[in-house]
């Protein structure tokens, strides 16, 4: 365990250096991804000039639960997809070989493979943002229901990285999934609202197939303090299956992989 | 690099963007369905107007204005951009020099025969648009409808002009996607793609009347639900041209003198 934990830093390290060795594009780099937020914010406040509630949610509500998306976004482009990406192309090169050689988990190294430390802009704007919501409802979270918020956190990035494992875990059947990866983040666009919004069938897949309400609604709802605590129980029990089910499904994609050139 | 010798390759170019869109309809139908966007809006802004009318648009008018967005994104769409950045990092950009066609044109012809493939894909999204709400949004005027053509056509000539503008900055910087990436964030907010223009509150509303985004999508979707009379939809066009004007002269002089300073490396 504490070999993984040095592993990690060793990893964390290299990106670092790496995204520092372009200063200037590191720092526009930060200021350009904190643009899209605003897209996000426009909307509501147009949305917002002529009623208090959408949805059940009032304009602060809705605030928050945006800053769960950007937090959420932040992960995934610092974290998650750069060191899944690169997985994609290892396997089209047939480099995967050098990774599973290596005396470790090739998941675990594949995984912490690259991070985009730039993305850590947005993770301030997110608490930003969230802060301000809560200066406009004039009070400040409970401190209980920041750290269900922040469970809660945990089990949507689990439940993030299971699903890039699934989309990557495809790569070894089809090798292009670059796009697939691309159509995921689309997708992930529609955790920005929250699940009262759609209805019918898109609900139940946002809630049981790609759990965005998972990700975005929930998070914000227990923020606010307004989630049950029995929705709180089955979204960490969703998310543990959800990645051992990954992790069996890498397991069996791996086996299959055959190394490219020779 | 005469006009003859373009017009000539037409037939040519035209086959090859074809086959190549052909060769990659997987990849350009994920492309497709990660146009999500409009689909998103449309989940809130239904929503919205489930509980009370927005500045006039019911339910039924937002989803007809959304699914037209998403018809209108499908057909306008441009990548030239990015082609121009990889294609002037790396070099290979002096393979379209070396041929005897202006090579905006080839870039503009690229875009345009992946135009069948995309039509495939809009046309059940109208058929569904129909069917949910009606031919009662439809506009009955003729005038509109061919209107509605040349808005659309020219919101792309719009989109790709912008594209070779911003892709010809990639000459004078090492990389021009990041000012495409602010590119699409004000475009994104100010073209009606998020949200109707005409619901925006007067004071960013008159920040969309002096910027051109609001043509590459607004404007011919508000032609497609029946925004527009006739007279303000002339006017409109003819401010759409202007827009176009202004571009075609600032990618011309942005592409000659980017021109000048490109050299490639390499074999």
């Amino acid at each position: 365990m504490l070999r993984y934990l040095r592993l990690l830093s060793i990893q964390m390290r290299a990106s670092a250096l790496l995204a520092l060795q372009y200063r200037y594009d590191f720092l526009i780099d930060g200021v350009i991804t904190s643009l899209y937020p605003i897209t996000a914010v426009v909307p509501l406040f147009v949305v917002f000039q002529d009623r208090t509630q959408v949805a059940g949610w009032t304009l602060p509500e809705m605030l928050v639960l945006i800053g769960w998306f950007t937090l959420l976004e932040a992960i995934i482009e610092g974290a998650i997809s750069p060191s899944l990406m690169s997985v994609v192309e290892h396997i089209r090169k047939g480099t995967l070989d050098f990774v599973l050689l290596k005396p470790a988990d090739a998941q675990f190294l594949v995984s912490t493979a690259r991070f985009q430390p730039t993305r850590i802009t947005n993770g301030f704007l997110a608490l930003g943002v969230i802060a301000y919501a809560f200066s406009r409802m004039g009070r400040a979270p409970a401190p209980l229901h920041v750290a269900t918020a922040l469970l809660l956190l945990v089990t949507a990035t689990v439940l993030l990285y299971s699903l890039w494992i699934l989309t990557i875990s495809a790569a070894f059947y089809v090798v292009k999934v670059d796009n697939l990866a691309h159509l995921f983040s689309s997708l992930f666009d529609a955790a920005r609202w929250p699940i009262s919004v759609f209805r019918g069938v898109v609900r139940f897949i946002f809630v049981f197939v790609i759990p965005l309400a998972l990700m975005t609604t929930y998070p914000s709802l227990a923020m606010l303090g307004k989630l049950s605590g029995g929705v709180l129980v089955l979204s960490v029990a969703g998310a543990l299956v959800f990645a051992t089910v990954a992790r069996l499904i890498w397991l069996r994609s791996i086996s299959r992989y055959t190394s490219a050139s020779s | 690099m005469s006009v003859r010798n373009t017009l000539r390759a037409l037939p040519a170019l035209t086959r090859i963007g074809f086959a190549e869109a052909v060769a990659y309809r997987a990849e350009m139908l994920i492309w497709v369905l990660s146009t999500t966007m409009p689909l998103v809006m449309l989940a809130l802004w239904t929503t919205v107007a489930r509980e009370a009318p927005v500045g006039g648009f019911g339910q039924a008018d937002f989803v007809a204005y959304f699914l037209s967005n998403f018809i209108v994104r499908q057909l306008t769409g441009s990548w030239a951009a990015w082609e121009m950045n990889f294609e002037i990092r790396n070099g290979t950009l002096s393979m379209r020099l070396l041929r005897p066609i202006e090579p905006v044109f080839s870039y503009a012809v690229e875009n345009l025969t992946a135009l069948p493939m995309r039509i495939v894909v809009a046309v059940p999204v109208a058929a569904v648009m129909l069917w949910a709400v009606g031919t009662s949004h439809l506009p009955r005027d003729p005038l509109i409808w061919v209107l509605i053509v040349v808005a659309t056509f020219s919101a792309w000539l719009t989109t790709f002009l912008l594209n070779i503008a911003i892709g010809c900055l990639s000459f004078f910087m090492e990389s021009s996607l990041k000012v495409m990436e602010i590119y699409f964030v004000v475009f994104m907010v100010f073209s009606g793609y998020l949200v109707p223009v005409k619901l925006f509150p007067s004071v960013l509303r008159n920040v969309v009347e002096v910027l051109p985004f609001r043509f590459q999508i607004g404007f011919p979707v508000e032609l497609m639900i029946n925004a527009h009379g006739r007279a303000e939809a002339l006017m409109l066009l003819g401010r759409q041209w202007l827009y176009i004007g202004v571009l075609a002269v600032l990618s011309y002089v942005l592409w000659r003198r980017g021109l000048k300073r490109f050299a490639a490396y390499g074999g």
